[in-house]
């Protein structure tokens, strides 16, 4: 399942670049392109926190939306209860960590996300801890502190609004998420 | 009377008490106390059936039976001199006779008298006299008394309860009488609500809300529409848990990394640190006596219960031990026994530990249920839970074997909290 959205979204970002005339649009959300597609899933409004930072360079922002290029890939899964980063999402959190080394003046929101089983608190507390596994993952790479901020949503925003596994699976997740994306 | 409640209560104590053995739900208990409730004379002219509330509250509570009874001529009331004989030919080993009566003054005089049937004897009696918008909680009272009377323990039918409904992309905060009626909105937000916690005088309502993007806690008095803010820290701001004396408020709060608990006043000064631990701790709660808090933590590797002293000053102990999750802490008020949901097989479950015996009894068959919430006698825990697709409210008595399913409206229900006697 994770393998067929990701190329969903892939699909769905070649898409969206080939309609985009100018790079100085803020790039449009991650979220708002993983959503379309997948049963039972909605287009959750992207919660944020008093994080202005400016907008991405205009060079930057280009590699972010460049479905060739990893930087358009923002988000990590994790398997029920578990908080640390994989290995396979290891390459991704690199090339953020490079891209946030090389556009200093850039910031990153992360958003820790759960599935909808157990406790709504463990779930805040939970999400807060992936998120945050992430940052410091970031920051051990090179990342400022004050660029990066971790947040979590709980299990009150899900990507996915169908119960089963295959849903469970897509909202237990992290996103990075660059200014304008949230 | 007495005795034949001490018979009920010991067959439901002798009800085997199995680890991890979930028990089918049958409804009612099998042994009820069959009540008869007259209708009251003069009750017929008046709209809102006070009998009617009586005996829907004490049929809910699963400890009582009202008895069907035909149209009685002449309409007995409180006046009335009982036939014993008769209503023990009706079966009823409690009899409830009153009358309802309008006043000059357009206000309403309420009496009524409760019998023992099985000792021909009546127990006692009140007359209320009070405006048309009360005479529901007239009629609560009257459950009140009467389950009091019969069963030796405080009724909770004038208590109200708070909870989360989501109707499309709305969240509100409701607070309503225990049967679910006067619902009364404490916050609209097109973002997540969570975690009502009633203050100890159920005069307010702590809540974390999303609707600036985050968690929050808020404190809000049930009568003002105003929201005040107790912890907005960096990250999340969580899980708040009143102390017993309202003096202060636990959270669970992520401004250095982890969450972790934390106590702070209700007016956002004075914050604290209660934990220091490597891994996630949330959902605290106080134990009735102050003493202890009790909280969720994967300091051992998984999400277990956990207590510590309430001074912040000592060792975390484990409370749970079976299973690799166990969450959301609740201590019965009479501080014997804790709530908790726990996984079982695939299934997230309220259960009932026994803080003596370390017994554990699962308390439902469903697959979500989340946010146990005691009665503030102990007797029944309201939770939420999935039904095809739906939030809804349940509420099972702690022996497991009573479940009230509380519809009260469209949308998605969750997060209930029920608030503390108030008289």
């Amino acid at each position: 399942m994770r393998i067929i959205w990701t190329v969903l979204v892939a699909s769905i970002l070649t898409a969206c670049a080939g309609t985009q005339s100018t790079d100085s649009q803020p790039p449009a959300s991650v979220e708002d392109r993983g959503a379309k597609p997948g049963a039972g899933a909605q287009a959750a409004p992207i919660g944020s926190v008093d994080l202005t930072g400016r907008p991405v360079m205009a060079t930057g922002a280009a590699a972010l939306k460049d479905p060739n290029n990893i930087l358009s890939k923002r988000s990590l899964f994790y398997d029920f209860d578990k908080y640390d980063v994989k290995d396979e999402y290891k390459p991704l959190v690199e090339a953020h960590a490079k891209y946030l080394r090389e556009n200093g003046g850039t910031r990153m929101l992360i958003q820790g996300n759960t599935d909808e089983r157990g406790s709504r608190e463990y779930n805040i507390a939970l999400g807060q801890r992936r998120a945050e596994s992430v940052k410091r993952m970031l920051l051990l790479l090179g990342g400022r502190e004050d660029q990066i901020e971790a947040v979590s949503l709980g299990e009150e925003k899900p990507r996915a609004t169908a119960t089963g596994e295959e849903a469970w699976a897509l909202n237990r997740r992290s996103d990075m998420l660059y200014p304008g994306e949230y | 009377m007495r005795r034949l409640l001490a018979a009920l209560l010991l067959s439901l104590a002798a009800w085997p008490a199995l680890a991890q053995l979930s028990i089918e739900i049958t409804g009612a208990g099998a042994q009820r106390i069959p009540v008869a409730i007259a209708p009251f004379a003069g009750e017929a002219a008046l709209p809102p059936g006070v009998t009617a509330i009586v005996r829907a509250d004490l049929e809910r509570s699963g400890l009582f039976r009202a008895l069907e009874l035909p149209r009685l001529v002449p309409q007995p009331s409180e006046a009335s001199t009982v036939n014993y004989a008769e209503w023990k030919s009706r079966l009823a080993d409690a009899l409830v006779l009153g009358s309802i009566a309008v006043r000059a003054d357009g206000r309403f005089e309420v009496r009524f008298r409760l019998y023992d049937v099985v000792k021909q004897a009546p127990i006692g009696g009140v007359a209320y006299t009070v405006p048309r918008e009360q005479l529901r909680a007239t009629a609560h009272r009257i459950a009140d008394y009467v389950y009091e009377k019969l069963t030796g323990e405080k009724g909770v039918f004038s208590t109200r309860i708070a909870y989360v409904v989501k109707r499309g992309a709305r969240f509100e905060l409701q607070v309503a009488d225990a049967d679910g009626a006067n619902e009364q909105a404490m916050l609209v937000s097109n973002e997540p609500i969570l975690s009502p916690a009633w203050s100890p005088n159920g005069k307010r309502i702590a809540y974390v809300s999303f609707q600036n993007k985050k968690p929050i806690v808020y404190v809000q008095d049930i009568e003002v529409p105003k929201q005040n803010v107790v912890a907005n820290f960096k990250g999340s701001n969580s899980a708040p848990a009143w102390a017993p004396d309202g003096s202060k408020l636990a959270v669970a709060l992520s401004r250095d990394g982890n969450s972790q608990l934390y106590l702070i006043n209700p007016d956002g000064s004075n914050l604290r640190r209660l934990t220091s631990s490597a891994g996630i701790d949330t959902e605290p709660r106080f134990s009735p006596d102050g003493q202890w808090i009790y909280f969720t933590s994967d300091r051992g590797g998984s999400p277990q219960i956990y207590r510590m002293p309430a001074s912040g000053s000592g060792e975390a102990q484990r409370v749970t031990f079976e299973g690799s999750y166990n969450v959301s802490p609740r201590i019965s008020p009479d501080g014997r026994s804790l709530a908790f949901i726990m996984r079982n097989g695939g299934k997230f479950q309220a259960a009932l530990l026994d803080l003596n015996t370390r017994q554990v009894q699962v308390l439902t068959d469903s697959e979500l249920d989340e946010s146990p919430s005691f009665a503030p006698n102990g007797r029944q825990i309201l939770l939420a839970t999935v039904i095809g697709g739906r939030g809804v409210l349940s509420a099972v008595s702690s022996d497991g074997r009573v479940t009230q399913r509380l519809t009260l409206s469209a949308g998605d229900v969750r997060e209930p909290a029920w608030g503390p006697l108030t008289h």
